[in-house]
């Protein structure tokens, strides 16, 4: 029997569905017209976009002396935003690599767009650091190439540039990941094209896939090997990113749980984006059949996982900075200096929204409600937000001599910047939404008999 | 001319094109391609497929990318122009190798996926602009196509494939394509 699955596991797919249903399913959102709310969202996004791209052009024509930074304050809503994204990115990968290596067949309804997710959000972070350059253009002198201005090379003890090399990697093995599981599926819109140019534009991406035994049998295998490669890869890149911090002397940078740390709260936050946009996205494209409860509810649990490791983080941050009695160390970002300080508002978002808020989700009944898990993922990604805010801004605002206490204000260029990259980001997503095939279809054909409803019932009832 | 002709068999399950596989090849036949909408777990054995090798090639590219890592940290940090960092002063590549280990990682992983994936696309002939060879579009969406060539033995086989429970079974001239 190779497609039985015990009984007592939910159904992953709903409904009595064949192999042709999935294929009208998912090819439907690409061929039929995008409603009214589609375009309100679109247009919506393409307007703070623009007004982000302004800002951009403001803070290059200008100098980031627009922006409300000081020498005390010389990063703070840039790297925040930075850290933000990619964390956001990391989801998209553990779903695609992590839980295929776990073998874990819910991954498969929502793999597609969680990757999107994590290219789409890995574009607005690798706009911080070059836009905080001051001189895009010269964006390449990080890479180790031999120059002009006498063989100077790139300072590899650096994370900065350990950044460069992981952030460049993560984007583009990414990109590669998700294109190679796409050519099956854009090979499949190829085929049912019925209009000529649609087919030639699905011809072109889908590389002229033909669906050989062969070619099947390299596919499983790359992406197995590429799931192993990536694995490891999404677990450096936030380590390497923890590093700016960790590697410093700062008090409440220099910690050795940074990078742990980091990578849970990455997770964390990145599977609640992953549940706010397919909250919305399985209601938009018809595809609740796909994205069911059980997906809401296994998504939550990863989160109250991730979020606990984040929560006893902060605990022992917070035990660590009073425990070594320095004053230095009370005013860090989990301390009670700034629990009380100027910055409490920052402080109590973040303990609120981060450790309590998710807390509900233990109940079995909220866990598994799309609307309170939708609005406990919006509470989660403003409070992971305030988590690298916290830790950039309140860290910098108390140095060692009062001379450099200086208080972090946001000019409206760098609100503008931030919400610009949003708007960029549910530009890329609603795109992606309406001309790509939003869920891997030929690998929810292969759990189809295992998973599919009607099989589970058909089985069981035989079984009986 | 009997050995450009080629019959086409349709089916629409899984299971039963792999257990229409193995009667073919019981029956001595050659396949000599099975076109599927998705993977087909132990298709690849059935029809006596080797072992993909692919995975040993991602090895190789993964140690490649390892070397010119260590090649380059060398060669700039230590050998072109070392300098004095944080105190830490680049005498040797071996006592400066752990502030590399991250370059060394992400340039051995850079290497293995993407030349992996490249050989892939190669191997398996798809790049942009390629046309699809699938012969027949429902290949992509639910239904599985045996192709297997004929050389006089047409009768034979329709009645074999018929029977191994294809929907549908087109003998098909390749050249008068």
């Amino acid at each position: 029997m190779s497609h039985y699955e015990a009984p007592i596991r939910e159904p992953l797919i709903l409904g009595h569905k064949s192999y042709h249903d999935i294929t009208e399913d998912i090819a439907k959102p690409i061929e039929g017209k995008a409603n009214k709310n589609w375009f309100i969202a679109f247009y919506i996004s393409l307007a703070a976009m623009l007004w982000g791209f302004g800002c951009i052009f403001y803070t290059v024509g200008t100098g980031i002396g627009v922006w409300g930074l000081s020498k005390n304050i010389g990063w703070a809503w840039d790297i925040t935003n930075f850290v933000w994204w990619v964390g956001i990115g990391h989801a998209g990968t553990l779903i695609s690599a992590v839980l295929l290596l776990f073998r874990q067949k819910w991954r498969m309804a929502i793999n597609r767009s969680a990757e999107a997710m994590t290219i789409f959000a890995v574009f607005q972070a690798g706009l911080f650091p070059i836009i905080h350059m001051g001189r895009p253009w010269n964006a390449y002198w990080v890479l180790p190439l031999p120059n002009q201005f006498g063989s100077l090379w790139v300072n590899f003890n650096s994370p900065l540039l350990w950044d460069v090399f992981a952030i460049s990697t993560y984007l583009s093995v990414s990109l590669v990941f998700w294109w190679t599981g796409l050519l099956p599926d854009f090979a499949m819109i190829r085929d049912r094209a019925v209009k000529p140019f649609q087919k030639k534009i699905y011809s072109l991406l889908s590389f002229g896939w033909s669906g050989r035994a062969k070619d099947w049998q390299r596919f499983e295998e790359v992406s197995l090997v590429l799931a192993g490669l990536a694995t490891p890869l999404v677990l450096s890149v936030h380590t390497i990113v923890s590093m700016d911090f960790a590697t410093s002397i700062n008090p409440g940078w220099h910690s050795t749980i940074f990078p742990p740390y980091f990578v849970a709260g990455a997770i964390f936050s990145g599977f609640a984006m992953v549940q706010t946009l397919l909250g919305i996205m399985r209601k938009v494209t018809n595809l609740e059949a796909y994205i069911t409860r059980l997906h809401v509810e296994y998504m939550n649990i990863v989160i109250i996982l991730t979020g606990g490791i984040v929560a006893v983080a902060y605990a022992t941050e917070f035990f660590i900075a009073w425990y070594t009695g320095s004053q230095y160390e009370d005013y860090t970002y989990l301390s009670i200096g700034s629990a009380t300080g100027p910055y409490a508002w920052a402080f109590w978002s973040l303990i609120i929204f981060n450790i309590i808020t998710p807390q509900l989700l233990w109940f079995k009944k909220i866990r598994r409600s799309f609307i309170w898990s939708f609005l406990i993922s919006i509470a989660i990604n403003i409070g992971m937000w305030f988590e690298r805010f916290d830790i950039i801004a309140i860290v910098l605002s108390k140095g060692h001599l009062p001379s450099t206490w200086w208080r972090f204000e946001p000019t409206f260029v760098d609100v503008g910047i931030f919400i610009g990259t949003i708007g960029f980001f549910f530009v890329l997503f609603l795109l992606y939404a309406r001309t790509f095939p939003v869920i891997a279809q030929a690998e929810v054909k292969t759990i189809l008999k295992s998973s599919g409803e009607s099989y589970k019932k058909l089985r069981d009832d035989n079984h009986e | 001319m009997s050995s450009s002709k080629v019959i086409h068999a349709f089916y629409n399950d899984d299971e039963v094109v792999l257990d229409a596989v193995k009667k073919v090849k019981a029956a001595n036949h050659h396949i000599e391609e099975v076109f599927c909408p998705f993977p087909v777990h132990g298709l690849d054995k059935a029809m006596g497929l080797a072992p993909t090798r692919i995975a040993i090639t991602s090895f190789m590219y993964g140690i490649t990318g390892l070397g010119i890592a260590i090649w380059l940290t060398y060669y700039t940090m230590i050998a072109d122009w070392p300098q004095d960092i944080g105190g830490k002063p680049s005498f040797s590549w071996a006592e400066n190798m752990p502030a590399f280990v991250p370059i060394m990682f992400e340039l051995t992983v850079f290497f293995a996926a993407h030349l992996m994936v490249i050989t892939f696309y190669l191997r398996s002939r798809m790049w942009p602009f390629k046309n699809a060879e699938n012969p027949d579009p429902r290949t992509t969406d639910d239904h599985f196509l045996m192709e297997i060539p004929v050389h006089d033995n047409e009768k034979e086989l329709k009645a074999l494939l018929t029977k191994s429970g294809a929907v549908e079974v087109h003998v098909i001239d390749k050249e008068a394509h």
